[in-house]
């Protein structure tokens, strides 16, 4: 989807970071990226590696660290394990489940030089 | 260029002015590898900073600026082909002259939605993205103060038509709206979810073709509920007018609410800045 802009935006995350903690050289970049988030990985792999180009995080490797889809029945409060947005509830069967994790995505961390 | 959907973010033109992209934009840092950092030992920084924050950062300077005028800003999402434009355009002609309306239309290329909604005589400004496959908040702020708009007025951001990319990027809306029309799929709010999370409103357009179609409309919005229980829904027919009057009334009484919200701390001495905001007359 919009896994360009996404990147775009990392971009400059890393250019802040550089600028305020004074490194010239990203090694690694760790996203997290939720199940339930709006990335597509592969999608994201391509654009990481085109944005970066001629900046301080070229040829940077890229690790995607997923978390799981968490959902709490809004009916019975159950929580659970899901992989998509319309799951039913594994002990009521009510949809509509509160996400309540695994819908982040986020810079973790950076390895720099 | 993104491989899901081709998408790109480079060269955003507002009335046909370049806004962002290559002239525009901070020119990424190039790479710096002077002898100083060779063989330097690696350090790991942690950041922790959502990728959206930016996008989220701008939603709020335009919410903030919207309640604090009485705005009621809607953004508008579907599949292309939906009827997003011709709807607008009949609600604009319902709405004229009760309350102040303004546009703004995102496309990839071309004026042609704007220019048919100042058909109607209500203002309307072009955003192309070029390759952008969506509205961002920035794009949103940088043209608003390119238009007139007016206290306790409302204002309908069209979206790229796209069923995917919109659902991330918050403009800063009090609702988004999502339009399926009855040519499409009934599977469409589950093949893709999160636009139909996002939604408050869907509008299910085209119902005056129902009976020349296959279209399951109770399973369609079943779908919707599966994915977002709380969803609203209307049948309409922009072209036929049914189920108009519905939405129109779901407008009024949000505009009510907007317009009832007392403004938060801070925001009135913010607004005094900001001129083009004229009041109603």
């Amino acid at each position: 989807m919009h896994e360009m802009s996404l990147a775009e935006n990392v971009r400059e995350i890393i250019e802040d970071a550089s600028r305020k903690q004074h490194f010239q050289r990203v090694k690694t970049v760790w996203l997290e990226v939720g199940k339930l988030s709006c990335v597509e990985q592969e999608a994201m792999r391509f654009c990481f590696e085109s944005v970066m180009k001629d900046t301080i995080a070229e040829g940077a490797t890229l690790e995607i660290v997923e978390t799981e889809g968490q959902g709490r029945c809004t009916q019975c409060g159950n929580e659970m394990q899901i992989s998509t947005l319309y799951e039913a509830c594994s002990k009521c069967g009510s949809y509509g489940l509160q996400v309540i994790a695994g819908d982040a995505m986020r810079v973790k961390e950076l390895e720099v030089a | 260029m993104c491989l899901t959907c081709g998408c790109g973010t480079n060269d955003v033109f507002i009335r046909g002015k370049q806004a962002r992209g290559a002239s525009t934009a901070a020119a990424p840092m190039r790479i710096h590898l002077d002898a100083a950092t060779q063989g330097e030992a690696s350090r790991i920084i942690k950041l922790e900073q959502d990728i959206l924050a930016k996008n989220d950062g701008f939603a709020d300077k335009n919410r903030s600026l919207f309640s604090a005028n009485g705005i009621l800003a809607l953004n508008l999402v579907s599949s292309p082909g939906s009827g997003k434009t011709t709807l607008l355009v009949k609600t604009l002609e319902a709405l004229k002259g009760k309350v102040p309306l303004a546009v703004i239309e995102g496309d990839q290329q071309t004026d042609n939605d704007a220019e048919r909604i100042r058909a109607t005589g209500v203002e309307a400004i072009q955003i192309n993205t070029g390759k952008g496959c969506h509205l961002d908040a920035q794009m949103v702020e940088r043209s608003l103060p390119q238009m007139s708009l007016h206290k306790q007025g409302m204002l309908f951001i069209e979206n790229v038509g796209n069923l995917v990319c919109p659902a991330a990027f918050d403009l800063g809306e009090a609702a988004k709206v999502v339009v399926l029309s009855v040519t499409e799929g009934e599977d469409k709010p589950l093949k893709y979810p999160d636009m139909f999370k996002a939604a408050k409103l869907m509008l299910l357009n085209k119902c005056d073709l129902l009976p020349y179609l296959t279209f399951d409309v109770a399973r369609a919005e079943e779908y919707a509920r599966r994915v977002n229980p709380d969803i609203q829904i209307f049948r309409i027919s922009a072209t036929s007018g049914e189920g108009m009057p519905a939405w129109l009334e779901w407008l009024r009484l949000k505009h009510i609410t907007i317009n009832s919200l007392p403004p938060q701390a801070g925001e009135g001495a913010g607004m005094r800045g900001v001129g083009y905001i004229q009041p109603v007359a």
